[in-house]
C-alpha cells in the first residue's frame, strides 16, 4: 500500500461548539454536552482540521514546525489524538478530502 | 333531566378572558386564561412580578385541563419545527411561535406547570440574546450583583439565609442574566428554592459569579477559564435539543467568563462570609 492510500483528512463535526481561551481550545459536543480542553499542540491540530489538508501535512507543517518533536513521534501521537476525538464524534476522519462544508460555531 | 342539546351557532355566547402580565428579567409575558381563579392564583404566585402596564413581548393562551396522571418530573422535551417551539412534559403541552409572538399552553390549574413553561420560554429568549438562566442564588450589595452557584447542597440557600440586612436577595435558586452593554445584569426571579421566598424584582450590573464550596474557612480563589466554563455550563438551565441553540449557549458562557470575574468561594456557614462580598 502506498503512502497516498494511508493518507487521512480530518474535519470538525458540525455538532460541536468551540472557543479559544488563553491558548487552549474548549470544545463542547452539542449532542451530549461533553467537554474537551485541548492543549496547545492539540489546538493547532484542531485549527488545521479543515477537511482538505492531509494529516501528514498538518503534522509536518504545524506540529513539527511549531513544537519540539520528531516527525515519527508526532505522527504517532497525532493519529492517537485524532482517533480519540473521532470516537467522541467531534472530529470526522476520511481517507479522501471532505467536500466543502459549513464550519461549526467557533470563536477566538 | 333533559337531553344535552348543542348550543345553536346562532346563539350568542360570551367566553370570559382574564389576563395577567408576568414580567421577569424585564421581559413582559401576557397570559390569558378563561378561569378567574387561576388568574388569581397566578397573581399570588408571581406577586412582585406582575405589571399590567407593561406592553407584552409575548402572549400565551392557557387552556386548563383536568390534572394529568403522568408525573410532572417526566423528562421535558423542547423541540423546534418550522419556527414553532413545542414544549411538553407529563403535566403540560405548549407551543410557541416567537415570530408571531404567541403561544398556547395546555395544563391543569397548578402553578408548577406554568412555572416550568415560563422558565423554558425565558431560556429560549435569552439564548438568542447572549443571556441565560443560571442555577444560582443572587444578591445585590452596594449597587452591584453577585451570584452564588454550585451543585445542590453547595450552599446557595445557606448563603442567602446568611445575607445581612443591606443585601437585596434576587433569588435563592434561579438567576436571570441578561447582556447589558459590555457586561451583564442580574435580575431577580420568582423562582424560589428551599428558602421558599420569591426574589426581589430588581436588577443590577453583575460584578462576580462565585462557585460555592463549604469548607473550614472563608476564602476566595481564582478559577481557570476552562474550569469556569465547564462549571457554568453545568449550571445553566437549558432544555432544547437544538444544536444551533446549544452552540449559542456555549458561546454565551464563554463570553460571560471573558467579561465577568468567576471565582471559587469557600465558606463556613456563618455570616462572616459576607465580609468578603461587595
Amino acid at each position: 500500500m502506498s503512502d497516498k492510500h494511508m493518507e487521512k483528512y480530518i474535519a470538525k463535526s458540525s455538532a460541536i461548539a468551540s472557543r479559544l481561551l488563553g491558548g487552549e481550545m474548549m470544545i463542547m459536543s452539542a449532542a451530549d454536552s461533553t467537554f474537551f480542553t485541548l492543549n496547545p499542540v492539540a489546538t493547532v491540530i484542531w485549527q488545521a482540521a479543515d477537511g482538505r489538508t492531509p494529516l501528514s501535512e498538518i503534522v509536518a507543517a504545524r506540529v513539527c514546525a511549531e513544537f519540539d518533536v520528531d516527525p515519527e513521534t508526532a505522527q504517532r501521537d497525532v493519529e492517537l489524538f485524532v482517533d480519540q476525538l473521532s470516537r467522541h464524534g467531534i472530529l470526522q476522519v476520511s481517507d479522501s478530502p471532505f467536500p466543502d462544508s459549513v464550519s461549526p460555531t467557533e470563536a477566538a | 333531566m333533559g337531553d344535552f342539546k348543542p348550543v345553536p351557532r346562532s346563539c350568542p355566547q360570551v367566553s370570559p378572558s382574564y389576563q395577567i402580565t408576568v414580567e421577569i428579567g424585564g421581559m413582559p409575558i401576557l397570559l390569558h386564561t378563561q378561569d378567574d381563579s387561576f388568574r388569581q392564583l397566578l397573581a399570588r404566585r408571581y406577586a412582585g412580578f406582575v405589571d399590567s402596564a407593561a406592553p407584552p413581548r409575548f402572549e400565551f393562551d392557557i387552556e386548563l385541563t383536568t390534572p394529568s396522571r403522568k408525573a410532572p418530573d417526566e423528562e421535558v422535551r423542547v423541540e423546534v419545527q418550522d419556527g414553532t417551539w413545542r414544549l411538553r412534559r407529563g403535566d403540560f403541552r405548549a407551543h410557541w411561535d416567537p415570530g408571531a409572538g404567541r403561544g398556547r399552553i395546555r395544563q391543569s390549574a397548578n402553578p408548577y406547570s406554568i412555572d416550568s413553561v415560563l422558565r423554558i420560554v425565558h431560556t429560549l429568549i435569552l439564548a438568542e440574546e447572549g443571556g441565560f438562566l443560571l442555577h444560582s442564588a443572587g444578591a445585590i450589595r452596594n449597587g452591584r450583583a453577585f451570584l452564588f452557584s454550585g451543585v445542590s447542597g453547595a450552599g446557595k440557600t445557606t448563603i442567602s439565609r446568611l445575607a445581612p440586612p443591606d443585601v437585596t436577595l434576587l433569588t435563592d435558586e434561579v438567576s436571570y442574566i441578561r447582556r447589558a452593554g459590555d457586561g451583564y445584569r442580574a435580575c431577580g426571579t420568582p423562582f424560589a428554592g428551599e428558602l421558599a421566598r420569591v426574589g426581589e424584582n430588581c436588577s443590577a450590573p453583575l460584578a462576580s459569579l462565585f462557585f460555592l464550596r463549604q469548607g473550614p474557612e472563608n476564602r476566595i480563589d481564582a478559577m481557570a477559564k476552562p474550569e469556569a466554563i465547564r462549571r457554568l455550563m453545568r449550571n445553566i438551565l437549558f432544555f432544547a435539543e437544538d444544536i444551533e441553540l446549544v452552540q449559542n449557549v456555549f458561546q454565551s458562557a464563554c463570553e460571560f467568563v471573558e467579561r465577568v470575574a468567576v471565582r471559587r468561594l469557600t465558606f463556613t456557614p456563618d455570616s462572616r462570609v459576607w465580609n468578603l462580598i461587595g
